[in-house]
């Protein structure tokens, strides 16, 4: 026993050196492979609403996360995308295409609320209970998003279907797909779908 | 209960998440050691204001007190910048 006992001794105190560096290396791996799966400290967010409460409520979201030192992205989609929109085009669109633009708002301005909408009366009368309240218009938040550097995407796929083009979405929107989205969601603390 | 502090944010009759928001843009002008007094009548603020200074790294919320000025409840939060 006391002679194991010592063997492990020595062997401990004069370490071979070329085995330290090959721990050192291995470690080193593991430490890069694990920092390259830990999340950033971002946001991801998928829009697909297009109703003036739920993108209002993502826009709450990414200013308060942009503002906390967060990084955000916010994926527009499907209905979402008309919050982005700031012109109707129907030139080079099919029927449906055309009538899908007529049938759908045009930008912030134009979103209903998703209960008690009436025919707008309701977007209305919360943007004046809103205000009564100081908290900002929804066009103040996305302008604030914008400044605080949150990333905007729109979806291809969906800008096709609906044949919205992409001079009809707001300047500076980067257009994007679902590997865009996963790309900034893998590496983000939170994903959420409004 | 008297806090140095180097600058001060109003964001009285503002609501969320807008006492945050302009706190950072002020909060990102400090120096080090310096410390931003933030007003606000958003009783959220209270847990606002710590839940931002956890995410924030460089910030520590240093106090946070109730007053009444001009007969509003005042939420006055105290961030120092590490």
């Amino acid at each position: 026993m006391t002679t194991n006992g010592q063997m492990a001794v020595i062997e401990r105190a004069s370490p071979d050196l070329s085995t330290l560096h090959e721990q050192v290396e291995r470690l080193q791996a593991q430490v890069d492979a694990l920092r390259a799966q830990s999340p950033d400290n971002r946001l991801s967010m998928v829009v697909f609403s297009g109703d003036l409460d739920r993108v209002l409520a993502a826009f709450v979201i990414a200013s308060g996360a942009a503002a906390s030192g967060m990084e955000v992205s916010m994926f527009f989609t499907f209905w979402g995308l008309t919050a982005l929109r700031h012109k109707r085009e129907s030139r080079g669109k099919t029927l449906f295409q055309k009538l899908m633009g007529w049938m759908t708002p045009v930008g912030t301005r134009g979103l209903g609320v998703s209960k008690m909408n009436f025919g707008g009366v309701g977007a209305k009368m919360l943007r004046t209970m809103m205000r009564q309240q100081g908290v900002p218009q929804i066009e103040e938040m996305v302008q604030m998003a914008r400044d605080l550097g949150v990333r905007i995407v729109a979806c291809q796929m969906s800008m096709d279907v609906m044949g919205i083009h992409k001079d009809e979405i707001l300047d500076g929107v980067e257009v994007g797909g679902v590997a865009t989205f996963l790309a900034d969601a893998t590496r983000s603390k939170a994903t959420l779908f409004i | 209960m008297e806090i140095r502090y180097d600058i001060e944010v109003d964001a009285r009759g503002l609501q969320c998440p807008m006492p945050i928001v302009n706190a950072r843009k002020t909060f990102q002008s400090l120096q080090s050691g310096q410390t931003l007094r933030v007003l606000a009548t958003d009783p959220g603020s209270v847990n606002d204001f710590k839940g931002w200074a956890n995410m924030v790294a460089d910030a520590e919320l240093v106090a946070q007190e109730t007053t009444e000025i001009d007969g509003k409840m005042v939420y006055v939060h105290y961030v120092r910048k590490k």
